[in-house]
Order: C-alpha cells, then structure tokens, then sequence
C-alpha cells in the first residue's frame, strides 16, 4: 500500500504531475484520437475530400484475406521471436548465475545488444546474410545451401526473426539474470543437499520460481515483435519477398504510407491499439499478482 | 549414522585464511555445536562438512569415507537452514518429499516417510500449504522435517532458531535436543548463541577468528575456560575481568579500589604479576561472614524476580566495573556498599596480554 501524501497547497500536486499529463497528451491521446478518428473516414485517391464512412473500413479489413493472412503471420512470427529470445536468454542467465570470475564483465558485453537500435541491427544482419556478399551466404553456400533471402519467403521470414531475436535477448537476459540472483542462495544448496544435480535443480526449482519473470518477458516480447520490429523489417526484407514478412506494423506503414489508403491503415493502427491494450491489461492483471516469493 | 572427523581442516579465500587447523572428532550420535560471535568461520565450516564451501586444507570424513571431492548430495548429510530454505513453489509435501523422490523411492514408501514425520513434528495437518502460509515456527518444524525424513547419517544445523521470536526459540531448543536424543543421529549444530550452545551439545567447539579456542562439554567450558574469550563467551551475564596486581607469594589479588581476595592456593609461583580476574556475576555472593571478602559499591540494580543484577564498581568509586547476580529479590538501594564473598576455587586468573588462563 502505498503512503499517502497531503500537500498544503492545491496547485502544487497539479503542477508536479502535469509535465507528465502533457507528454501524454500530446504525444498519445491527440494522435491516438487523430487515429481514431481517421479510421472512419475514407479519402479520395488525391487527398483532397474525405467521407465519413462509419465502420466500413474495419468491415472490409476483416473480409480481407490479405490482412487475416498478415494477421497469422505476425502472430507466427511474434511468438518465434519470443521464444527463440527468451530460449537463448534463458540459457545465458543460467550460465551467468553460475560465473563467478569476471561475472560483471560478462555480463555488460551480453547486455550490449540492447543498446543497438533496431535498424542498426537490421542492417548487421542484412550485410550477412546478404545473397551475393554475406559471410553466411558465403559460409551456408560452401555447405552446399544456397540462401538467397531476397526470394525465398521462408528464408526472409527465418532472417527476420533471429535479426529480431538477437535483439531482444540482451534484455531478456538482464531480466532472467536478475529474476535468478534474486532467489536465496540457500535454497539451491537445499536442493543440492536434498540431491539435485544442476540440470534438476534449474528444471524444479529455478525455473518455477523465476515464472513471473517469464510471463512478464513473454508479454514484453510479444508486444516488442508486434511493434517495435519495424526498424528490422523495413532495413532487412520491406515486408518482402512476396509480403512474405509483412506484419501487422508494416502493413499499416505500407498501406498508409505507400498505398496511401489512410482511412484503413488507421484502422489498422487502432485495431493494433486495442492488443496492445489488451496485453497491457493482461501484465498488469496477472503478472502483478503471481510472484510467488 | 557416523562419525565426523575433522584433521587439520582449514579454509582460505585466497590470501586471507579464514578458518585453520581444526581438528575435532565427533563420535557417532553425538550432539555437537559450533559457537563462536559472528565470522568466526563457524557457518564456513559447518558448510564445509556439508560440502557447499570447498575444503582448502585437510580432510573431513564422514563415516569411513574421506568427503573432501564429494558433491553434498553424496556425503549422506541433510541441513537446516538459518532462513529455513524451504521451496516456496511447493507444498509442505512436496518440500518433505523432493529429496525422497530424488532418490527414486516408490510413491508410497514417500508417502508413509513423509506422513510418520510429519506427526513427530505435528505438522501433519499442513502437509497441503505452501510454505508463505505458514507461521515462522512451523516453517521451523517443516525445514527439520524436510532433514529427519530422509534419514541422513548427518544433521547439519545452521543457526536454525535465530529467526524465531525468543519464546518460541525456548521451545524450539527443546524440540530440537529431544528429537536429536530420540533418532540418534549424529549432529553439528551452529550457533552464536550461548545458551543454544550450552543446552544442547554433548560437546561444543568455541571458534574465535577462525581458530579453536577450546573444546570440551558444556560443563567443562563453564568451569574451566581455557581462556577469556571463552569465559566472556560462555554464562550470561558474561564473567567480570578485573585486572589486579598479584601479591609476591602468590596468595593474593590486590586490585584498584581497595580490594584484595585471595586466589586458589596452588597458584604459587606467579607473585608479583600483573593478572586478569575473572569472576563470574552468579559466584559472588553477599555474605559478610564469608572467609575471602571484598566491598562492591552499587550503581544500578535489574530486578529479574528469580535473581537480581547489580552493577556497580569493585571496592570504591574508583574500582573497575562488576556485575554480581544474587539470587532471588533483594532490596538494594543506589551507593550502598555492599560485602561480597567469593570461594577462591571460583576465581579465574588469565594472562592479561595473551588471554591464557593461568591457574590449572
């Protein structure tokens, strides 16, 4: 519960808190409403007139195959990112937790990826894997693999999402690294005494007790796949070949921006705003509750 | 069951040498305790018999076999943690039952341990909870039920009961001691607190920075400290040291403030010295007929009801700082003088430079 504070004057409170109310307005309710209201309207071709069409837009977005299609696609894509960061995450932490010598060390170089933005990232990742002079292409080729991103959909899908993921694990590490300094010591040396060897105790004592963790980084993952990937999509694929990497976030670039249909893209962006709605809802309801310790 | 033997057992962290050349054998059943203030090592050790610290000097054996390179969960030993350790994700059951299934014992042979322990402990009807739900003592009780269900030839206990509030420690201490008497099992016990130290070891190991100070029962510490630290250590409220000047022949103690006592009589040989007294508060008694005399000037009195502190200075004003426990209720006023009388045989003497007890 947190402790009340009484201030003597009555502007005082208004004052402190209203940089923050300002921020909020002018940078998500006027824009979010601007979106809101955009997504019922339908413009002409040049953008001189716009028509107040009610729902239509949403109407004919859910009858649209295209965007359904997107829709799995984004699902499919957010939750291999997740996992593919956390998966990778969770097993760095676990070999870190076990470091002792130069354990800050290691940590501040796994933790570096964080600090690069999402299209440098993109970028890193597109010179190589590039098809005519990546050092992988060059590396799968001398395999006998011939990757060529740039026309195979699957394969740009593939790139996308480890670009994505590398991303992601560096902060998904620092959480999972903290979530298992934070459990007593004594209880892994119980569980030593008691005969659990190292693979054991991670399984039925580690992993369980970092579980709120786990479930605050799926929802912090999946929100981070669906909209903050932009940058890596556009810098590695642009949504191609063949809108085989266009997600939801790029869809609504590319219809809007390029496509210049503004009344659907924004309905698109608010159909975005009700999940990210939703999965917010979702942190604060049960991750906040369930911690066990 | 086992025994422990300890051969020159010592730990360092680097340069810095935290515990050195313990030797002690802890017969098998025995009840021995580890007391020391805290980073004596007496924890590091413990965790060395236990296998969670490595041993960087000498053996350690557990029954006839040599554990220095063995992991904890092959030593055959259980232990109780200070904060309990008990896995918060799962119920007291599954707490009891963890190590049992580690080990691959049949379902209902877990089940049968697991239930016949929880009714020497009394907790069989929180078998269900998680450990948050339950009260500190309890958690106590499901942590030494997580140890007695596995039955390890070794119990370790790592300053189980400081986490309890005073009363329930009382009785936990007791629990403890019985349950040890009725399995039998071989146990180290840690602590800092004397009095745990003193109920409950058949033995006990007095460590100060690291090394041993003395070795012996209870009984042996409490009447024949080997030195001072041990005798500060061991008796609450803890014995007075009170610096004196020998007379030639040996016979007497003259200290400032006016007073001199005599000393045990085979303490020739030592006249002329400068030594340490040490008198425990429980040995002075008000007699004013009593044969070895000395005046004491009262400062504060503590009524205890079954026994009275007082703290004043040993002869005059000027005298060094006592405490004398008299039984019972006394009414003694402020800056009264008061008679003291002490049994030469109670009288302590240590070198004052090295600490060393000098009458044998």
């Amino acid at each position: 519960m947190l402790k009340r504070v009484h201030f003597g004057s009555s502007w005082l409170p208004f004052a402190l808190v209203a940089p923050q109310i300002l921020i909020t307005v002018v940078f998500f309710i006027w824009p979010a409403s601007q979106a809101l209201y955009q997504s019922l309207l339908v413009e002409d071709a040049f953008g001189l007139s716009s028509e107040f069409v009610w729902f239509d837009n949403f109407i004919e977005l859910f009858g649209d195959e295209h965007y359904l299609g997107t829709f799995q696609r984004t699902i499919f894509f957010s939750f291999s990112v997740a996992f593919l960061s956390m998966a990778f995450a969770l097993t760095l932490a676990a070999m870190a937790d076990r470091v002792i010598k130069g354990a800050t060390t290691y940590r501040t170089f796994l933790i570096w990826p964080y600090a690069v933005a999402p299209v440098v990232s993109g970028a890193l990742w597109v010179f190589m894997f590039d098809p005519t002079l990546g050092i992988f292409t060059y590396t799968l080729g001398a395999l006998g693999y011939e990757w060529n991103h740039k026309l195979n959909g699957g394969e740009a899908m593939f790139l996308v999402i480890v670009a994505s993921a590398w991303k992601q694990v560096a902060y998904n590490f620092l959480f999972f690294l903290a979530a298992m300094q934070s459990i007593p010591k004594s209880l892994i040396e119980a569980a030593a005494i008691d005969g659990a060897g190292p693979t054991r105790r991670f399984t039925s004592i580690i992993l369980p007790l970092i579980s709120p963790t786990t479930f605050f980084l799926m929802v912090i993952n999946v929100v981070f796949a669906f909209f903050e990937t932009f940058g890596i999509i556009h810098a590695v694929t642009q949504g191609g070949p063949a809108k085989a990497t266009e997600i939801l976030v790029y869809k609504v670039f590319n219809d809007g921006f390029i496509g210049l249909d503004l009344g659907g893209s924004a309905a698109q962006s608010v159909i975005l705003m009700l999940i990210v709605i939703s999965l917010t809802v979702i942190q604060f309801r049960y991750v906040e509750k369930k911690v066990e310790y | 069951m086992a025994e422990i033997h300890l051969r020159q057992v010592g730990k360092s962290y680097g340069e810095v040498e935290v515990l050195q050349g313990i030797d002690w054998k802890i017969g098998d059943g025995e009840f021995v305790v580890i007391v020391g203030p805290s980073g004596c090592g007496k924890s590091t050790l413990l965790r060395m018999i236990a296998g969670l610290e490595s041993i960087t000097q000498g053996e350690i054996s557990i029954g006839d076999r040599v554990v220095n390179d063995l992991e904890p969960a092959e030593r055959d030993i259980a232990m109780v943690f200070q904060n309990y350790a008990l896995y918060p994700h799962m119920s007291v059951y599954n707490n009891m039952a963890y190590g049992l299934k580690i080990r691959g014992i049949p379902k209902d042979e877990i089940e049968r341990r697991v239930k016949q322990t929880a009714e020497i402990l009394e907790i069989g009807d929180y078998l269900t909870r998680a450990p948050r739900q339950l009260s500190g003592g309890q958690r106590q009780r499901v942590a030494m039920g997580r140890a007695i269900v596995r039955e390890p030839s070794v119990f370790l206990f790592d300053e189980p009961l400081s986490n309890l509030d005073a009363k329930l420690r009382v009785q936990m201490r007791l629990e403890i001691k019985k349950l040890q008497q009725r399995l039998g099992i071989t146990s180290v016990y840690v602590t800092h607190d004397q009095v745990e130290a003193m109920t409950l070891g058949h033995r006990l190991m007095v460590l100060n920075g690291g090394h041993v100070e003395q070795l012996g029962t209870p009984i042996e510490l409490y009447e024949r400290p080997l030195t001072k630290f041990v005798a500060g250590f061991i008796g609450s409220p803890s014995m007075n040291f009170l610096e004196a000047k020998m007379s030639e022949d040996g016979s007497k103690a003259h200290f400032t403030g006016g007073n001199s006592l005599e000393l045990p009589a085979h303490l020739s040989g030592h006249g002329d010295r400068r030594v340490s007294v040490g008198m425990r508060p429980e040995h002075l008694l008000l007699d004013e007929n009593g044969s070895n005399t000395a005046s004491a000037t009262v400062h504060v009195v503590e009524h205890l009801g079954a026994d009275t502190l007082v703290h004043g200075t040993f002869g005059n004003d000027d005298g060094p700082e006592l405490v004398v426990r008299l039984d019972g209720i006394k009414t003694i006023g402020q800056d009264e003088v008061l008679t003291l009388s002490i049994d030469p045989n109670n009288i302590h003497l240590f070198d004052p430079d090295s600490g060393k007890r000098l009458n044998t």
